[in-house]
């Protein structure tokens, strides 16, 4: 359908920098999101290329084409807004309806009592009852086509926005952060219909959200922005482990990755908390930041040791937030066993596999590591 | 739901066994309740039903204003005013006074509101401008209207003049007077519409015309229907109904620059209400024209709270 490209776009505002030059190129058929913590440009991205924001600098091609000078209505790009943006005075079937009639009846066919007159009419508006009818069919909302959007749920007016970016089949759609109005329960199930919707579709999505959970479990590929830049993208499994900035590393996953003091010695090695881990990397002697995802921490053998602080049992898995002595630092540590949660305020130990570390400079910047041994080893030597 | 139902029902169940001590309690409550609404009540008998009871009642009386007696005569006051071929002129002139007036107003109104609102500074400047006649004294700029509409030195004759056109005595011709009130009368109203429109529209979520503009509505026209005449609905509807009622009361410009002439050519309602009743002293007369003049406005409220009523309300 189509592919997207932006090349070196800039955006202020008032003076404030809000995109600090983007390049980025959306493939045919992809699911991207944009994801980033509120305020990092990811909406105002979005609305640069549907065209309802205009960037000050850079350019935007969809399909090869550059569409700059074109305006949001002849983009032919879909796009569904966070309210929803249905028109209130209208029935489903009507909101539904707008973009076809915009498009395939002239101006004088839409006039409100001459238009119904005129010899072409009848036949296109017969069209397009087909056409909507066929969206409502497939979208489940068939019997809410009378209803004005003041009588629709949260997530039926999601469907009728959705429906109404469907029925013309556009060359991509935008999402603007669309289930963030929706409660938590439903935000899951229109998450898993939204990729499906992607998956019959095979057409170009770019999804907006501040929610790394959607990024994570829609997209085929995830951009993740921070401060009007974008700093890495990859499918969501690269970003998950293998961040190469520890904001995106901090970003995605839940709970939040741990990030320990560490210390690169002379010889390459790495010390985490004072203890030697058994891997090597290249870059110069000195401090670094130690990240370690919750899952990948060993409750019960290893080298480290902290207090129980605070227990989040979740049934399936559980939540240890351990306090670590001396450094001043709190930990999450995710067990898989619920039935083994120790006890609160107990001393327990802990440890990770080498191969579970991930380094950042002290500018955040990813440092590569070479295990020192390629099996996995789970006790590190002892200072 | 059937929670819902449930726990209801059972709460019922019980209470029909104290029913008794339940309607004792109940009448008490309903004398708190009718003493809680009596002050209410009785202001608005004293301030606003009691004068209109009085006005219908006077209309079936031959009372003149300072006469120590009047009797009843029915409904002939009502036959005098429908034989009287004056009211049927002030009638037809109120009429088409509020014909013109009220689109007039509403549409320049929703104009300048657009305009205002699509331009990107001075706003406040234009809307203030605008306002000025709706705070002005309607009596004060009627002189300063009489002297533009002056046959020889006014202003709106001397452009005439200079564009090559014929000039009017605006205000001392038939064919012309009550055109140049209703002018006067647009000139008013425009700026009270345009603030009501103004919020109207400050009011329509930007994110709809976003949405428009994605879903091909290309041009100005086209948002226009598709997205600000609908949310508008409401405002529009109270802007027609107050400026109908506003036109139906028309009075002080007619007063102060025609006095209803040349030869009852400008006379409307509220005008020979006035002459009847302060000028001839026919109270009784006077009401019944009153009372004409209440059924049009009335007629215009309910249909107002009809159109109110069939959902011109969105959420």
């Amino acid at each position: 359908m189509a592919q997207i490209e932006l090349s070196a776009i800039r955006k202020s505002f008032d003076g404030t920098d809000v995109l600090k030059g983007i390049d980025f190129r959306i493939e045919d058929g992809e699911f991207i999101s944009l994801v980033g913590p509120s305020g990092c440009g990811k909406s105002t991205l979005l609305r640069i290329i549907a065209g309802l924001e205009p960037q000050n600098s850079g350019q935007v091609h969809i399909d090869g084409r550059p569409v700059d000078a074109i305006r949001p209505s002849a983009r032919n790009l879909a796009m569904v807004f966070q309210s929803y943006a249905l028109y209130p005075h209208l029935s489903t079937f009507d909101n539904i309806a707008v973009p076809l009639r915009m498009r395939r009846l002239s101006a004088i066919e839409r006039l409100p009592l001459l238009g119904k007159l005129l010899p072409g009419r009848r036949a296109k508006e017969r069209h397009i009852r087909a056409d909507v009818e066929g969206i409502a069919e497939q979208l489940d909302i068939s019997p809410l086509l009378r209803r004005k959007p003041g009588q629709l749920s949260g997530g039926q007016r999601q469907r009728v926005a959705v429906g109404r970016a469907m029925v013309r089949e556009p060359l991509a759609f935008l999402f603007d952060e669309p289930l963030s109005n929706l409660d938590a329960k439903l935000r899951v199930h229109m998450r898993a219909e939204l990729a499906e919707l992607h998956r019959r579709l095979k057409a170009t999505f770019v999804y907006v959200t501040h929610d790394q959970a959607e990024a994570m479990t829609m997209s085929s590929r995830i951009a993740v922005m921070m401060g009007g830049e974008l700093i890495q993208a990859g499918t969501p499994a690269e970003i998950y482990n293998d961040p190469r900035d520890i904001r995106v590393a901090e970003f995605i996953g839940s709970p939040k990755i741990n990030v320990l003091p560490g210390r690169i010695r002379k010889d390459g090695g790495l010390d985490v908390l004072g203890t030697a881990v058994k891997l090597s990397c290249q870059a110069a002697a000195g401090e670094c930041r130690v990240g370690v995802r919750p899952e990948r921490i060993d409750l019960g053998a290893g080298p480290f040791s902290g207090t129980v602080v605070h227990l989040e049992n979740l049934g399936a898995e559980a939540f240890v937030h351990l306090a670590i002595e001396g450094a001043g630092l709190r930990l999450i540590a995710r067990l898989a066993d619920v039935r083994q949660l120790p006890a609160m305020a107990s001393s327990i130990t802990f440890g990770f596999a080498p191969d579970a570390v991930r380094i950042f400079d002290p500018a955040g910047k990813r440092i590569e590591i070479r295990l020192e041994q390629p099996e996995r080893v789970r006790e590190p030597a002892h200072v | 739901m059937s929670d819902g139902s449930m726990t209801i029902g059972a709460a019922i169940a019980p209470a029909g066994a104290t029913k008794r001590t339940v309607q004792a309690h109940g009448s008490r409550r309903t004398y708190s309740a009718y003493a809680l609404v009596t002050p209410a009540a009785v202001l608005m008998l004293i301030m606003l039903l009691g004068p209109l009871a009085g006005v219908i009642a006077l209309s079936f009386t031959d009372y003149q204003l300072g006469a120590p007696h009047f009797s009843w005569i029915g409904l002939s006051n009502y036959q005098d005013l429908f034989a009287d071929k004056v009211f049927w002129t002030a009638l037809r002139n109120t009429l088409a006074y509020v014909v013109i007036v009220v689109p007039g107003a509403v549409i320049a109104g929703l104009a300048i509101a657009l305009l205002i609102q699509s331009g990107t500074s001075l706003r406040s400047l234009y809307r203030t401008i605008y306002f000025l006649p709706v705070m002005a004294t309607l009596i004060a700029m009627a002189v300063v209207w009489e002297f533009m509409l002056h046959p020889q030195f006014g202003l709106v004759n001397g452009m005439l003049r200079g564009a090559g056109l014929p000039a009017f005595s605006w205000l001392q011709d038939r064919s012309t007077a009550l055109y140049a009130l209703c002018a006067i009368g647009i000139w008013q109203a425009v700026g009270f519409n345009m603030v009501l429109f103004l919020a109207g529209l400050v009011s329509i979520p930007k994110q709809l015309y976003e949405a428009a503009e994605i879903d091909g509505a290309s041009s100005g026209w086209a948002r226009f229907r598709l997205v600000t005449w609908p949310m508008l609905g409401p405002v529009t509807t109270f802007v027609v109904v107050i400026s109908g009622i506003r036109s139906f009361q028309v009075f002080d410009t007619v007063h102060v620059l025609t006095k209803g002439g040349p030869s009852k050519s400008t006379e409307v309602l509220i005008h020979t209400m006035y002459t009847e009743g302060f000028e001839f002293f026919r109270s009784g007369y006077a009401a019944a024209i009153t009372v004409v003049f209440l059924v049009f406005v009335l007629l215009l409220t309910l249909i107002k709270s009809r159109l109110a009523d069939r959902g011109v309300h969105y959420t």
